[in-house]
């Protein structure tokens, strides 16, 4: 302890440490632990907690947009590395070190993945293993959208097995609920997970020792500092799984994240006293803020080249329809897709989000602003011509001021779109309204949600009533749109 | 032909042997033609008959496919057409004002747009409306806000914004009541007598031309038919399509001189 408050000064001065997690209970928990504990020692953190999945978990740590979060063995082993003879600890760490990239010391847990069956249905069918599943096939089966596709999930889980079942994917947070309502009977959990015992559910016994080791521990690049390592290292062997199975379940009731961390922490005299969570005002501000900046740089962006590329192609009928064609493509292509699409090129972070709220943007403003112009009548074109205008003299006088009202109305639209589709950037850690939703669907919690989807939605009011006072105050009673309906 | 004799700096405009092709239609066909300063030039025809591409022409909107076009003197520079369309006024029927701008700023953009000064542009602006008859009150209304014959003389007064040496009129009454017509007629050869400004008025409607003007062309399917002096059209009518309409003249009681 004394060490790390040594370095304190010269921490607080570099850049924060940025902390992430994957979107569910257990990775938050254990990234929030570390933040306290990086926080308490008074060193600057910055959270990116509820990433979506592996893939955009380890693309932001190696792009640098993270520092650390806490991964799995075998999901290294599996999924990053790619080679799922790698079981052993230390040859682990050796093929990461080629790569430049590190495991502190393991948390003491192995959350590896499970298969789990109603108490109901282990009863009626005498389910002990995963074998027993062989002989039905008509049990309904849901796994995660992760656990269907990774090599280490159903794919080998099927063909170890023989298994006949019919399976669909859902969300990984969802996935109790389904089973306590009975609409799912076979699922995979994490071995640690704290509503196992609460929703009486059966885990399987891996009888023919499928599942990989799944030791947790923080996951880092080399160039992690010296002081951040001294810190963490702290953490090693403390978490065993029944230990993480009741920081999982404590976190299920109304504790929040930041509170389980805490206790646990205070309980192992790591920290003195509980962390005082930023109360709900600020951190409502900071992510309407975030929010607001994502959506306002990605919308002015769009304005710019959307307008422009619209003044430049609307006397071409196919040039128009050639831009027109690729805005229309951008936009059909799924936004958490394009969202991690974009992360091998720009990482995760604001600027992914930017540039995918920039594309959304674009179709609206650039299809009003194109068809405002081709449909200004010939006449006010030959009469602005016969005067002597410039090309410049008759878009600043004639063109932008009557393709106003469209343009607007496009704007508008992209605005609200935005507004909308910028919560799903919090799921590759652009922050904002989307954090609480994120961390809310992660934890199953309908009012964490709710505290990001009403501001949200207000906002999106908030937008339409701001453009209502920009048509007013820049179009005329009579141009603008829906006059004529009245 | 007399008007062949006159210098072509004197002219308004000259065609020699003009063709051009607007889409299926051959809309001008071999015009040779040399229209006056000094006068009121009347181009009667009916719809496409090629008088409104005569005006395009002359203010180099559109280009001949063969022959050339000089206006006021010199030919089209179509590269940089603008020097010269500043010294021209052009008003068109129904939309030539602009619906986003309320009637200060549609007369005054041409003067805007030259940088005027504002007391010049004011000086300017009393003496357009007092040509026409305008009263203050229409300057803050938009133009649907105001009548036709108020539109058509709002029109007016921004194609002669800048004191043009010449004035395209595209058929600007013909959207009109006959009795608003009357009256903006009247204007009309007011305005010729206190301020006069050489005028192409292109019109189907003969006895607008025959008020209005002094020389008159005659168009018919792209061609001139005959082109000269009203009284003189009337009189010698050169083939039976003329013949025709200058029957019909004849009959019309001649309103004003």
């Amino acid at each position: 302890m004394l060490i790390c408050s040594g370095f304190a000064a010269t921490a607080s001065a570099a850049q924060p440490i940025v902390i992430g997690s994957k979107n569910f209970t257990e990775n938050y928990i254990l990234a929030e632990a570390a933040a306290q504990l990086l926080e308490h020692n008074g060193i600057e953190v910055e959270r990116r907690l509820g990433l979506n999945g592996t893939k955009i978990s380890f693309q932001a740590l190696v792009s640098d947009a993270i520092d650390l979060y806490p991964e799995y063995s075998g999901t290294i082993s599996e999924v990053i590395l790619g080679d799922p003879s790698l079981s052993d600890w230390q040859d682990i760490e050796a093929a990461l070190a080629e790569r430049g990239l590190m495991l502190l010391a393991p948390l003491g847990f192995d959350n590896t993945y499970a298969i789990a069956v109603t108490g109901e249905v282990a009863r009626e069918h005498d389910l002990q293993a995963i074998s027993d599943l062989n002989g039905l096939p008509g049990l309904r089966v849901a796994f995660p959208h992760e656990f269907l596709n990774r090599p280490d999930g159903w794919p080998g889980l099927q063909s170890l097995y023989r298994l006949p079942q019919r399976v669909s994917g859902i969300e990984h947070g969802l996935i109790y609920e389904a089973m306590e309502n009975g609409q799912v009977d076979v699922t995979a959990v994490y071995s640690t997970d704290g509503e196992i015992s609460r929703a009486g559910l059966v885990v399987l016994q891996d009888n023919l020792g499928f599942f990989p080791e799944y030791r947790a521990a923080f996951f880092a690049r080399q160039d992690l500092s010296q002081e951040v390592l001294a810190v963490l290292t702290v953490l090693g062997g403390r978490i065993d799984n029944e230990r993480m199975q009741e920081l999982n379940l404590a976190a299920l009731g109304s504790a929040s994240i930041a509170e389980v961390a805490s206790t646990f922490l205070v309980a192992e005299g790591l920290i003195d006293n509980a962390a005082v969570e930023p109360s709900f005002l600020p951190q409502l501000w900071r992510n309407t803020q975030r929010h607001l900046k994502l959506t306002l740089i990605a919308l002015m962006l769009a304005i710019c080249v959307g307008v422009g590329i619209a003044v430049l192609v609307h006397r071409h009928r196919a040039a128009t329809n050639t831009f027109l064609y690729i805005a229309g493509l951008l936009q059909t292509v799924p936004s958490i897709a394009l969202l991690a699409l974009l992360i091998p090129f720009v990482g995760v972070g604001q600027k992914p989000a930017i540039i995918a709220l920039f594309l959304y943007s674009l179709l609206p403003i650039a299809r009003n602003t194109v068809t405002a112009m081709r449909t200004i009548p010939a006449a006010y074109r030959q009469v602005a011509a016969a005067m002597g205008m410039t090309r410049l003299q008759e878009l600043r006088h004639v063109l932008i001021p009557l393709a106003m009202p469209h343009m607007l109305s496009g704007i508008r639209t992209a605005a609200i779109i935005s507004i909308g589709t910028a919560t799903l950037a919090a799921f590759i850690g652009a922050g904002g309204l989307g954090d609480p939703i994120v961390t809310g669907l992660a934890l199953n919690d309908s009012s964490l949600i709710l505290r990001g989807a009403i501001p949200a939605a207000c906002l999106a009011i908030f937008a339409e009533m701001m453009f209502g006072a920009i048509e007013r105050w820049l179009v005329a009673p009579h141009m603008r749109m829906g006059h004529r309906n009245g | 032909m007399p008007e062949l004799a006159i210098a072509s700096d004197q002219l308004a405009a000259e065609f020699r042997s003009v063709s051009l092709r607007r889409g299926d239609i051959l809309a001008l066909d071999d015009v040779t033609l040399s229209l006056p300063l000094g006068q009121t030039t009347a181009v009667l025809g009916a719809s496409g008959s090629g008088k409104s591409t005569l005006v395009q022409l002359i203010i180099g909107l559109l280009r001949p496919d063969r022959g050339t076009v000089r206006t006021l003197g010199e030919p089209i520079d179509f590269e940089n057409p603008r020097p010269m369309r500043r010294r021209i006024g052009y008003a068109i029927q129904d939309v030539s004002l602009f619906p986003h701008l309320d009637i200060r700023s549609n007369i005054l953009l041409p003067a805007t747009l030259c940088g005027w000064s504002d007391a010049a542009q004011r000086e300017r602006l009393d003496e357009l409306l007092h040509l026409m008859h305008l009263t203050v009150d229409v300057l803050e209304r938009y133009p649907h806000e105001l009548s036709g014959g108020q539109q058509q003389r709002a029109g007016l007064c921004r194609a002669m914004m800048l004191r043009p040496e010449l004035l395209l009129l595209d058929e600007p009454f013909s959207g009109l009541d006959t009795m608003t017509r009357k009256s903006i007629h009247e204007q009309f050869l007011e305005m010729q007598q206190t301020s006069p400004v050489s005028t192409v008025l292109v019109t189907h409607d003969p006895q607008e031309a025959l008020n209005l003007s002094q020389g008159l062309v005659v168009m018919k399917d792209g061609c001139v038919q005959q082109y000269g002096a009203v009284a003189e059209v009337i009189l010698n009518p050169a083939n039976d399509y003329v013949r025709r309409l200058s029957t019909a003249l004849a009959a019309l009681p001649v309103s004003n001189g």
